[in-house]
C-alpha cells in the first residue's frame, strides 16, 4: 500500500469511530434501548450511514478509474448460505446480551470506555474459536 | 406516535453521526479502495501470533495490518469526539461485566461465521445491494430483539 493510503485508512477508522461516538452508538445502553424498542435512533444512524455508503460504492467506480491512492476498488464479498444466515443469527444473539457489536467495542475504548476491554476480549476470543473449528 | 416517542433523547445526533460514518467508509472506499468491516480485524490479528492454517490464510494475513490501522482509527475518533464534547459527562458502562464477556464471545464467533457485522454486512452490504447482507441483517436484528428481552426476563441489564 502507499503511504497515502495508510494515512487514508487512519482518517477513515477515525471519522467511523467519532460517528460512533457522537451517535452514542458506544453507549451499550443506547443499542439495548434500540432492541426493545424504547428508542428507534439506531435506524437513523444505519440509514444515514447506508445512505452515504451507497452513494460511494455506486458512483465512485463511475467517476474514477481507481481509488486516489489504490489498485482496484474491492467488493463486499457475501454468500447467501447457512454460513452467513446461522452465523448472523449467532452474532445477533451476543449484540442482544450485550448491547456492543465490533466497531463500538474498539471506538468506546477510545472515549474511555474501559469496560468495553471485556467486550474486546470476548470477541477476540469468539473469532478464535470460530477460526479453530472452522474449515476456511 | 411523534418524534419524542420515537427518539426520546432526540434525533439530530443519531443522523449526523450517521453520516459521519457513512463518510468514514466511504472515504476508505474512494481512496484505498477497501471496505470497511470492523468485526475481521478480531480474526485477522490472529495471524501474528497464531500458526493455525485457518489464520494464515492470505485473506486475513494480507489485510491484518490495515485493518489494525483502522481500529486505531476507531478509537482515535472516538477519543476526539471525548476530548471535545463529553469528556466530563460522567458517564459509565453500566452493563454487568459478564453480560459484556458472555455477549462479547457469542457476537465475536457468529460475526465471523457470518463473515460480517452491524458494519459489515449492515453499512458495507446493504451499501453495496448485496442481498445476502440485507437478509443478515434483518436475522441479527431479529434474533438480538428477543435475544434483549429475554435478558431483561432473567434479570440481566
Amino acid at each position: 500500500m502507499k503511504p497515502m493510503s495508510w494515512l487514508m485508512v487512519l482518517a477513515s477508522g477515525a471519522l467511523f469511530g467519532f460517528g460512533l461516538a457522537l451517535s452514542t452508538m458506544i453507549r451499550p445502553e443506547v443499542v439495548l434501548g434500540f432492541l426493545r424498542f424504547d428508542d428507534f435512533g439506531l435506524l437513523l444512524v444505519l440509514g444515514g450511514a447506508v445512505a452515504v455508503t451507497l452513494l460511494a460504492y455506486r458512483f465512485g467506480p463511475k467517476l474514477l478509474a481507481r481509488p486516489l491512492f489504490g489498485t482496484a476498488f474491492g467488493k463486499h464479498p457475501s454468500e447467501l448460505n447457512a454460513r452467513t444466515i446461522g452465523g448472523a443469527a449467532i452474532f445477533g444473539v451476543g449484540w442482544g446480551i450485550s448491547g456492543v457489536c465490533p466497531g463500538p467495542a474498539l471506538a468506546g475504548l477510545g472515549a474511555g470506555q474501559w469496560e468495553l476491554l471485556i467486550s474486546v476480549a470476548g470477541l477476540l476470543a469468539g473469532a478464535w474459536v470460530q477460526g479453530r473449528i472452522s474449515a476456511r | 406516535m411523534n418524534l419524542d416517542t420515537l427518539f426520546p433523547l432526540g434525533f439530530a445526533h443519531y443522523l449526523a453521526g450517521g453520516l459521519i460514518i457513512g463518510a468514514g467508509i466511504s472515504l476508505l472506499f474512494l481512496t484505498t479502495g477497501l471496505i470497511g468491516g470492523t468485526s475481521t480485524v478480531f480474526s485477522s490479528t490472529w495471524s501474528f501470533v497464531s500458526r493455525h492454517a485457518f489464520f494464515q490464510q492470505a485473506r486475513l494475513r494480507d489485510s491484518r495490518a490495515w485493518r489494525l490501522v483502522y481500529a486505531a482509527g476507531l478509537i482515535l475518533g472516538a477519543a476526539a469526539w471525548w476530548l471535545m464534547a463529553g469528556q466530563d459527562s460522567g458517564y459509565r458502562v453500566s452493563i454487568p461485566w459478564g453480560q459484556l464477556a458472555l455477549g462479547g464471545f457469542i457476537a465475536g464467533f457468529g460475526a465471523r461465521m457470518s463473515s460480517g457485522c452491524t458494519a459489515g454486512h449492515g453499512i458495507c452490504g446493504i451499501g453495496s445491494l448485496q442481498l445476502p447482507s440485507l437478509l443478515a441483517v434483518v436475522t441479527f436484528l431479529a434474533t438480538a430483539m428477543i435475544t434483549a428481552r429475554l435478558v431483561l426476563m432473567v434479570g440481566g441489564s
